[in-house]
Parts: C-alpha cells; structure tokens; sequence
C-alpha cells in the first residue's frame, strides 16, 4: 500500500502547487460570543499544519467549518479547490475527521464500525475487509479486539479505532482535532508515529489542533498560533523560536512592588523586556555571556533578586511571547474555559 | 442512498435487538396493556339488562332484548360486540404510536455522543440518516405488531369469519402506513432538539391527545362535537379503522369503501411526513 513513487513533503516543490485548504476571514460567530475572528491561512499539499492554542480558542470551531459540519458566518475557505459552503458534497468526499469526541458507536465491534465507516464512503465491501485489517494493523488494534463490542475498549484504543475510520475511504485531507487528548504517553507515541507515517507514505495532507506544545513542535510542518479566536503567529516551529529573536532570562526581585521594567530596560545588551506576574523577561542575545553582565547591573540597581533563570527559546516561550500567557496559566483557568466550552457545545449542539 | 440507508438501519436495529432487557420490556408491555385494558375494562358488558329486569318482561320481549343490544353494541363497536376485540384491534394502532414517539430520541444521543457529525461529515444524503432512523422505528413497530397480535389471538381474540390472509396482509399495510407516517412526525419534531428530557416531555404531551381522541380505545361517536373532529383528523382513528375492518372480516360484509378511504388518508399522511422528515433533514441536523 506504500506508494513508492510518490515523493516526500520534503523533496516535494510546494511552491508550484495551488494550496489544499485555503480560508480567508473564516468567522463564526455563536451569539455575541466570536468564537473564530477573521482566520486566514492556507495549508499545502502533504503539509501537516497545526492549530496551536487553549481550549476554547476556536480550533474546533475551525475544524467544523473546514469539515461543513458548520456554515461561516462570515468569509470562506477552500478544501480540495472546492467552497465549503458551495460544494460542501464535494468537501465531504475528499476529507476525513477524526473528532475530538470518541465517536465510536459502543453497542458495535471494532470491525462493525469499520464496515459502517466504509458504507458511508462507499468502499466496495471487498476492498473495505483488505483495507480494514491493514489500518486496524497500523493502529495496532489486533484481530481479538477488533471483534470485540467497542464498550469494553479502553480510551486510547477508541481513540485508535476512531483513527483507523477516519482513514478506511484513503482521504486526501485529514482533519485530526485533538488526536491525543488524555491519552497516555505510549499511545501518544503510537499515535504520533502514525500520523508521521501516513503523511511521508501517503502524501496525505493533515490539519490538527492541538494545545501539546511537543506535539506541535514534533509534529507540525508549521504551526499557527490561535487564542481567543485570532491567529497571532504562523510559521514553522523553528522560525517561531528564531522569532523570539534570542534567549530570555527570567528575573524576579524580592520586596519590590515598583513596576521596574523600564530600568531593566535601559541596561545594555538588553533587547527589550516583559513583565508578566512578577515575572520580568528580559530578552537578550547569547544569554550565557549577557547573564552576569544583567545580574551585575541589577544589583547596582540596589535590587534584590530572588529568582534567576536563563531560558532557550522552546514553543513554549513562542506561545507565552504571542498570548502573554503560558499554556500551563490557561490550564489554570479551567472553571472558565469550561464554562466557555459549554455555552459554545450548547449552540452548536 | 438505499446502500448507506441499509447500513445504518442495521446499526439503529443492532442497537434494540441486541438488548434482552428491551426485547423483554417489549413483550411485557402489550401483555400489560392487552390484559389490564382489555379484559378490565369491558365496556360493552357494561350494556347488559339484569336477569331479574328481564324476567319481569313479558315472553316475547325477552327474547327480543339481548338481539336488540347485541345489535346496539355491534353498530356502536364497529361490528363487534366484545370490547377485548374492539379494543385489541385498536391498540395495534396505539402500540405503533408508542413505538413511533420515540423515533427522534436516537438522534439526541448520536447528536450528544458526536456520531452524528461522522455522519454528517460522510459524503452521504442527510436523507439516508434520517430514512434510517425512521426505518428502524418502523421495523420495530411492525415488530410490536405482530407479537400483539399474537398476544391478543392468544387472549381471546374473535376474529371475523371470513378473515383471511389477505386481511392479514392489509392489516399489517395500514399499520405500516401509520408507522411510516408517525415515526417521520416525531422525528422531524424532534431534530433540532438537544436533551432527551425534551423528547420525553414532547412524546408525553402528545401520546395521550392522539392516543383517546381517535377510534382507537372507544368508539367516536360516544364523544363530543369537537372531539370528534379531531378524531376524524388523527390519523390513528383511519389505521385503527382500517385493521378494525379487517379483523372484523365476516361473510356478512366488508366495507370496502371506508377501508379504501382510510388508505388513502393513510398514503397520504405517511407520504407527506417522510418526504417532509428527509427534507427538513437538510437543514435541521445539521449544527449553528
């Protein structure tokens, strides 16, 4: 099943090619709530592209748009060439989506809801059993369980399965919303592999969302950056570290209530600074050499440091850098996004 | 369309099928009503003169008495004078109503669960999910039917003399209309509702209104005006009947017109609600 002549993403002239997915001011709107403000980006063929951001940033939102489970309420996007809102047929027959939600019907087995999938895709039931026990193989779900009622599944072999289906008609595009939520570190490994795997081999184009900055890093030809319904960076993974535009050392002083960002600032080799907390982010090139020259001049400032800290640009600080917030911060604020994310399940139930 | 159609009916019946528990709630539930409706409340025992009355009467009208209310109760009772029997055949049509109410409640769940939107993002015709969920309520019903039927034969069911399997056949046509019809109603009423609390309350509200104001458990004319005229619209009162008819098969006679009105009523009413079901279908599952 490996197509040998196809050529990887990287050898690939992507250049050349009309984009596979591509959205100008996509925006949905619940209410008075936006959940997707204005979104413009293309994604290329054999890219894997990922949405980057918090729970409640819009990234399903996005995806439903993108899959025609929702219209735009305002602007468009193209999938395969064809309108999502226009063509949506025609949308449906090239994509995949693998939901964030396990999906998987509990009252069938594993090969039952395969052979469903293949119905609606209308996989002849010849080749649906071939490809069947070849996706089932990839995802490593072996033949007992398959044949087993999906009810007696653990959450990471639903999460398989679920994967498996999204594949069993070969679409071009495949849209992954969340593929590793809550799922351990091994299937996460399994998961990611495949994902890898399918688009080296395959050529297969995939859009995921995620809030796992390793995921994005690892994964993600590039990556945008979305919060509060808005992209606020799209590039590759490397590029958004490079933008950082060098190290960061973070400092915090004891008993000092004074906002002293501005004196931070006027020392030298300092590039530019950042409270965030009580945080100050001081951002300067070759952070090894700057940090005693900083600590000194800090301590002529009659500043007591508590806190010191040289950092390396990961997507972490990419992301801190862009939204002001740290994706752990986010996590803290789970009462609200919750409730965000049920106002927004209510509407779009 | 039929292909996927067919695909997902057998996962909807898989669902039912596979379940003791239900398939037991299903044979109890007709026995219930069957045995504590049916043979209870005997209406047409009720019309009965006492023998004491009787015999105060002189000879020869006391021989004219039970003819006269046998005749009495048979007109009323639609050509029956045992209320088991009368009632028997209308609850095929109540049995098909309940089974029918419920035709919306799996969407909730598919909705709730998310598998709606796999089947939404198949490149398949959103009439194919919706003519899925309706078929599967339909075999159900049909299902219900037939054991009720036996049921009610087993019960004590007097049949006409002249039935035969051709009434059988025609019996089961009306029911299926019916069937078709309902099922497609409550599922377009139900579409774009999110919790199933709500097509419980919505079933509820409904099941009582459609289930006493038509033919089905007492004969229309016993009711007010007003009753009457939406009984003559329910289309539970044309299936139950056409069966009544049926049933009630006898060398004496068999209306043939009424019963050919009460089909057409029941094409009618179970064309209009499933193409209506398929198209609503387009724009009612899907999301905001």
């Amino acid at each position: 099943m490996i197509r040998e002549d196809k050529p990887t993403f990287d050898e690939r002239e992507v250049e050349n090619m009309p984009p596979v997915i591509e959205a100008s001011n996509l925006t949905k709107r619940f209410g008075t709530l936006v959940a997707v403000d204005h979104v413009s980006f293309s994604v290329d063929e054999g890219e894997i592209f990922g949405f980057l951001g918090p729970n409640g940033a819009g990234k399903t939102t996005t995806i439903n748009m993108l899959t025609t489970l929702m219209n735009p309420s305002e602007g468009s996007a193209k999938v395969g060439g064809f309108d999502v809102k226009k063509q949506d047929d025609k949308v449906r027959e090239i994509v995949g989506l693998v939901p964030q939600d396990l999906t998987v019907d509990e009252d069938l087995t594993g090969i039952e809801n395969m052979m469903l999938q293949a119905k609606l895709y209308h996989v002849p039931t010849k080749v649906a059993e071939e490809r069947i026990g070849e996706v089932l193989s990839l995802v490593r779900l072996d033949d007992a369980a398959a044949n087993r009622k999906v009810e007696t599944y653990s959450g990471g072999m639903r999460k398989l399965l679920e994967l498996a289906e999204g594949l069993i008609h070969y679409p071009k595009i495949l849209f992954l919303d969340e593929p590793t939520l809550g799922l351990d570190v091994q299937t996460r490994v399994v998961i990611w592999d495949y994902i890898k795997k399918l688009r080296d081999e395959r050529g297969i184009t995939m859009f995921l969302t995620t809030h796992y900055m390793e995921e994005a890093d690892i994964l993600c030809d590039r990556i945008a950056i979305i919060d509060h319904g808005k992209i606020v960076a799209l590039d590759t993974p490397q590029n958004l570290k490079d933008s950082l535009g060098g190290d960061i050392i973070e400092l915090e002083f004891d008993r000092s209530p004074d906002d002293n960002t501005k004196a931070l600032s006027s020392l030298s080799r300092v590039k530019d600074v950042k409270k965030i907390g009580d945080v100050y982010r001081v951002k300067v090139s070759k952070g090894e050499e700057a940090l005693p020259e900083i600590m000194e001049n800090v301590l002529k400032m009659n500043l007591r440091i508590s806190k010191v800290s040289l950092v390396k640009p990961t997507l972490d600080q990419v992301y801190l850098e862009y939204t002001g917030r740290s994706l752990r911060e986010t996590q803290g604020e789970t009462a609200e996004i919750w409730r965000r994310k049920r106002t927004l399940r209510g509407m779009r139930a | 369309m039929i292909e996927e159609t067919i695909a997902l009916t057998k996962r909807e019946v898989k669902k039912w099928i596979e379940n003791p528990f239900l398939l037991f709630m299903m044979v109890i539930q007709p026995v219930i009503w069957l045995g504590l409706f049916g043979k209870a409340l005997n209406l047409t025992g009720l019309i009965s003169v006492p023998p004491d009355l009787l015999n105060q009467l002189p000879q020869q009208f006391r021989d004219q008495v039970p003819v006269l209310l046998n005749q009495m109760i048979s007109e009323t009772f639609g050509g029956t004078t045992d209320y088991f029997t009368y009632m028997a055949a209308g609850m095929l049509s109540v049995i098909v109503l309940f089974t029918a109410m419920f035709s919306g409640m799996s969407v909730v769940w598919d909705r709730r669960f998310g598998f709606l939107d796999k089947l939404l993002v198949a490149p398949i015709p959103r009439g194919s999910i919706v003519l899925a969920k309706v078929s599967s309520s339909v075999i159900r019903g049909m299902l219900q039917v037939l054991l009720i039927f036996g049921i009610a034969f087993a019960f004590g069911l007097q049949i006409g003399d002249a039935f035969g399997i051709l009434d059988f056949l025609g019996m089961l046509a009306a029911l299926f209309l019916l069937s078709l019809g309902l099922s497609s109603l409550f599922l377009a009423i139900t579409m774009r509702i999110k919790s199933h609390e709500t097509v419980i309350a919505v079933a509820n509200l409904l099941n009582l209104p459609l289930m006493f104001a038509s033919n089905a458990l007492f004969p229309i004319k016993q009711m007010p005006e007003w009753l009457q005229t939406i009984a003559k619209f329910n289309p539970i009162s044309y299936a139950a009947d056409a069966v009544r008819a049926f049933i009630l098969h006898s060398n004496a006679g068999f209306d043939a017109a009424k019963v050919a009105l009460d089909f057409q009523f029941l094409i009618g009413f179970a064309l209009i609600f499933s193409l209506a079901g398929i198209l609503i279908a387009r724009t009612g599952l899907r999301k905001g």
